[in-house]
């Protein structure tokens, strides 16, 4: 075969270079999926409770991921800043994780119990209140927007359906976890659970 | 990662390196072996520039047979065939583990020194207090302001008024365990509006911001009932339960009338987090040594 039959077949070249290309999947992402080192949940990692779960999808919907990373690397100069650094089997029910790229703002892998829930109120709605240089904008209107009890009950069973061991209690009861929530509560429940799980730096 | 995904990453890694070595070789090969006119691709610019069809340079291919050995010998000593965890021993973790025990040799006779002091030598300290002002800066600063200054509702830590305490023990509490202030509200227990407004009035006038007058008068044995038993009966507050002092001009939430109204009305919840597991005992006292210097 000489090269000019593939540089000259449009069909055979794109073919070739879709092998080429997922054999890097194949040996580098596909055995992630499958193992238990990535798949299996931490101790003390539990699926999202409904009022954490609506936040969670209010954090996405915000578009936080943006400026805030959920990614402690292991570096000290990260872990003594952050906390203990992140493992795989912390983020097993985020689907999808959200490690983010960019850190505007700070790391908030385990920003759970740093502040109070008034801190994250009063900061949500109005940042520069608290914190002067802040450039992160105010999210004012999730105070006043409503979580959709049906909607996470629907969101719950289809994680369950992904796997995700939620009882049917757990799904009976998210309506009413969630009823007359506002996202600001959802998503400072979310925030206020974030990396709870392991706290202790040294 | 199980046998069996340990050998499914090494074969496909290893197959793809002889894959690339036999691409890379093959390509070699390609062209003219000797320079004919049917070698000729057949392009033609500006009337006689033609294009022979050889294969790449050899600098350009000694380049990828470089990059190859490269990628074998990072597979030998680094982890990346499968479970092969490389002859260097290398792991994320154990980079992490070294650098951090190097940093506690480091840092460690210098906190000993600090451990010896007794506090008030520590609050005059100017290398313990260099490196208590970065603690703050890193851990603090999002309530207390990079200026120490507060905002409403996290304390002015510079202005020598200490909700619950300045002594080295209360200060470390408040650090390692964080401070829960909880008032509750006290709207239905004080009867009525007119009888809020009259404690709005009373509480202004303990530091003298109203005269008193008949509603003040009539609030005062509400507050002797209701209020002194933790701001005390003259106002003064109690550093054990957290209470402010009502009696000075140092005002947590505000002092318009409007929020002191908020207050009766709904309560406070005041919540300083726990530190104590991020800190460690040792830099937990630098850092209270710090924000006692604060205010002297």
């Amino acid at each position: 075969m000489r090269h000019e039959q593939i540089e000259k077949n449009v069909n055979l070249m794109m073919v070739l270079i879709v092998i080429v290309i997922s054999i890097g999947g194949l040996v580098e992402i596909v055995p992630l999926m499958l193992s238990a080192d990535a798949t299996e949940p931490d101790e003390g990692i539990a699926p999202y409770s409904a009022l954490r779960l609506a936040g969670r999808d209010v954090y996405v919907s915000e578009g936080c991921y943006n400026c805030h990373s959920q990614m402690i690397r292991p570096f000290r100069s990260e872990t003594e800043r952050y906390g203990p650094f992140t493992t795989a089997g912390e983020t097993v029910y985020d689907r999808p994780f959200q490690f983010g790229s960019k850190r505007t703002g700070p790391d908030l892998a385990r920003v759970g119990g740093r502040y109070s829930d008034d801190w994250h109120r009063l900061h949500l709605i109005d940042p520069r209140a608290l914190v002067p240089q802040s450039n992160m904008p105010g999210y004012p209107w999730l105070a006043e927007r409503q979580v959709d009890p049906d909607l996470i009950t629907a969101k719950m069973k289809a994680l369950k359906t992904l796997g995700d061991p939620y009882t049917d209690e757990q799904i009976a009861g998210a309506a009413a976890a969630v009823e007359g929530k506002t996202e600001l509560d959802a998503v400072v429940a979310y925030l206020q659970g974030l990396g709870t799980n392991r706290r202790l730096a040294r | 990662m199980t046998a069996f995904w340990s050998w499914f990453v090494a074969a496909g890694t290893i197959v793809f390196i002889i894959w690339c070595i036999w691409l890379v070789s093959w390509s070699a090969k390609q062209g003219p072996q000797g320079k004919e006119d049917e070698d000729l691709v057949g392009h033609k610019w500006d009337g006689d520039l033609e294009e022979w069809n050889n294969p790449a340079p050899k600098w350009w291919l000694y380049l990828y047979f470089i990059t190859i050995a490269w990628a074998v010998g990072y597979m030998v000593v680094y982890p990346g065939i499968g479970a092969f965890e490389g002859t260097a021993g290398w792991t994320s973790e154990g980079q992490y583990e070294q650098e951090v025990q190097r940093a506690e040799e480091r840092y460690a006779p210098i906190y000993e020194k600090f451990s010896a002091m007794d506090f008030d030598t520590l609050v005059q300290d100017e290398e313990a207090l260099a490196l208590g002002g970065s603690l703050f800066a890193s851990y603090c600063t999002t309530c207390h302001g990079s200026d120490a200054r507060g905002a409403p509702g996290y304390p002015n830590l510079t202005d020598g008024d200490w909700q619950w305490g300045d002594s080295e023990d209360a200060i470390i509490a408040t650090l390692t365990s964080g401070r829960m202030a909880v008032m509750t509200p006290w709207a239905q227990i004080l009867g009525s509006d007119e009888a809020v407004d009259n404690m709005v009035r009373y509480v202004q006038s303990l530091s003298g911001m109203v005269e008193a007058d008949a509603g003040t008068m009539s609030a005062q044995a509400q507050f002797t009932t209701f209020c002194a038993a933790c701001h005390m009966p003259d106002g003064t507050g109690n550093q054990a339960v957290g209470a402010p002092n009502l009696t000075d001009d140092i005002w947590l939430y505000g002092s318009d009338a409007d929020t002191i109204r908020t207050a009766i009305e709904q309560g406070r919840n005041g919540q300083m987090p726990a530190h104590g597991e991020f800190l460690g005992e040792n830099r937990t006292r630098i850092l209270a040594a710090y924000v006692k210097s604060l205010s002297q």
